[in-house]
């Protein structure tokens, strides 16, 4: 065990961990920020995707210790100060981009990087941005439409399917 | 996954020390290290992390070509050899997924050098030089076979050293669970002729098509593979595909690059 201190959502953490401990098991178990999940624990998935320095990384394939120091932002850092949803998160909730909600976490920080290079992205590069986060309700369709209504797109030709 | 003492040295002096004891494995992004030590495949000691070496990332334009440091993600590759070698950087930016594309590095791809990766194909298309911490290896020399290379024992991958050629591709056809190269074949046209190489395909890793490297030599059309034919019997047999479905995809795929590498 050996104490870690990172930043994360904008604060400075610390806890111990071990070296075997997972990005995801620090903020998890050490932090006790569960908003992050682990879906496959394989990278497959992309539930437990956060950002590292910007990056989008699935947090189940990273070590905890191979990013001390790095600013890391996770899902719990997406709400506005005042609590209410984060345009991403209420773009979602707007146009039912989720049903059980266990991808949504990592959905939402892929979502967001891929924003923050391509401001406006086209439905087919959103589709290909989210290649490597699975959802098995939506059908991906309103994630997608959620996506591009989040960039500030009209979504209302989209139809529902 | 067992547990093991991780180091994360920042300079290659420090990381070659730490490698030195037997029970050390060096780790790079980790995208497929990490899964094998989660199955318990690996439990190395020590874990020495590359990515606080400075030296070893970044993409810059050097004596003969493109240089691109060993730790570079895949997604820095994709942005930033965009302007100096597309081909390459297409490459880069259709591996796995983009969070995976964050931490996947060059270095870590090429050392593994798993029969289904793209990078390997694009090193030995562009007959690039591996700088290691002992020695430069000409991209020929350096890939011996399903994960193996010519790495020795503690023996790090610095940098590679791409030629640019005039013309180059890359098509691969997706596994589509795992977007790994069902087969994939990169065609790199240079002024003293072409080079093909395919991933995916063979039971002993990445391999040079020298035959359809001949024809292409001769005339960079699609056209001039049509009439060739491509022994199945070294080609990897599994679920996904048959020995003679992956040879017919090697000659498809050359094809289908060099139209792409015409525009």
């Amino acid at each position: 065990m050996a104490k870690l201190t990172m930043t994360v959502n904008g604060k400075t953490v610390s806890a111990e961990a071990e070296g075997r401990t997972l990005l995801s098991s620090f903020l998890r178990e050490g932090l006790g920020m569960t908003g992050t999940h682990v879906g496959c624990d394989t990278s497959q998935c992309g539930a437990c995707v956060v950002h590292v320095d910007g990056q989008a990384v699935k947090s189940c394939t990273v070590l905890a210790h191979d990013v001390a120091g790095a600013d890391v932002r996770t899902i719990e850092g997406m709400a506005n100060p005042d609590g209410s949803l984060g345009k991403i998160q209420q773009a979602f909730q707007d146009h039912h981009g989720l049903q059980c909600g266990f991808c949504t976490p990592g959905m939402v920080m892929s979502a967001a990087a891929l924003l923050a290079e391509n401001p406006k992205p086209t439905e087919a590069e959103v589709r290909h941005h989210l290649e490597g986060n699975i959802c098995r309700c939506t059908g991906y369709h309103n994630i997608v439409k959620a996506v591009l209504a989040a960039s500030g797109q009209d979504v209302s030709k989209i139809a529902a399917e | 996954m067992h547990n093991f003492d991780f180091v994360k040295p920042s300079t290659i002096a420090e990381a070659v020390k730490a490698l030195s004891d037997g029970d050390a494995q060096a780790l790079s992004g980790g995208q497929t290290l990490l899964p094998s030590m989660k199955q318990r495949l690996a439990a190395p000691g020590t874990l020495v992390s590359l990515t606080g070496i400075a030296e070893m990332k970044g993409v810059c334009k050097g004596d003969g070509g493109l240089h691109i440091g060993a730790a570079t993600p895949h997604a820095v590759v994709a942005r930033e050899a965009a302007a100096h070698y597309p081909a390459l950087a297409a490459l880069a930016g259709g591996i796995g997924d983009p969070a995976v594309r964050s931490r996947g590095t060059i270095g870590g791809s090429i050392a593994n050098n798993d029969p289904a990766a793209c990078y390997p194909a694009a090193v030995l298309a562009s007959g690039a030089t591996v700088v290691t911490n002992k020695r430069q290896i000409a991209a020929d020399d350096y890939f011996q076979g399903m994960f193996t290379t010519a790495l020795e024992e503690g023996e790090i991958v610095i940098e590679v050293r791409f030629p640019i050629p005039q013309k180059a591709a890359y098509v691969k056809f997706n596994q589509p669970a795992s977007r790994f190269a069902l087969t994939g074949v990169f065609v790199a046209k240079f002024g003293d002729g072409v080079r093909v190489a395919v991933t995916g395909a063979s039971n002993n890793g990445v391999f040079r098509w020298t035959e359809g490297e001949k024809a292409l030599s001769s005339s960079f059309s699609a056209d001039a593979v049509k009439g060739l034919s491509v022994d199945p019997a070294e080609m990897i047999s599994d679920l996904h595909g048959t020995p003679e479905y992956r040879a017919h995809l090697v000659k498809v795929l050359t094809g289908r690059a060099v139209a792409q590498a015409n525009g």
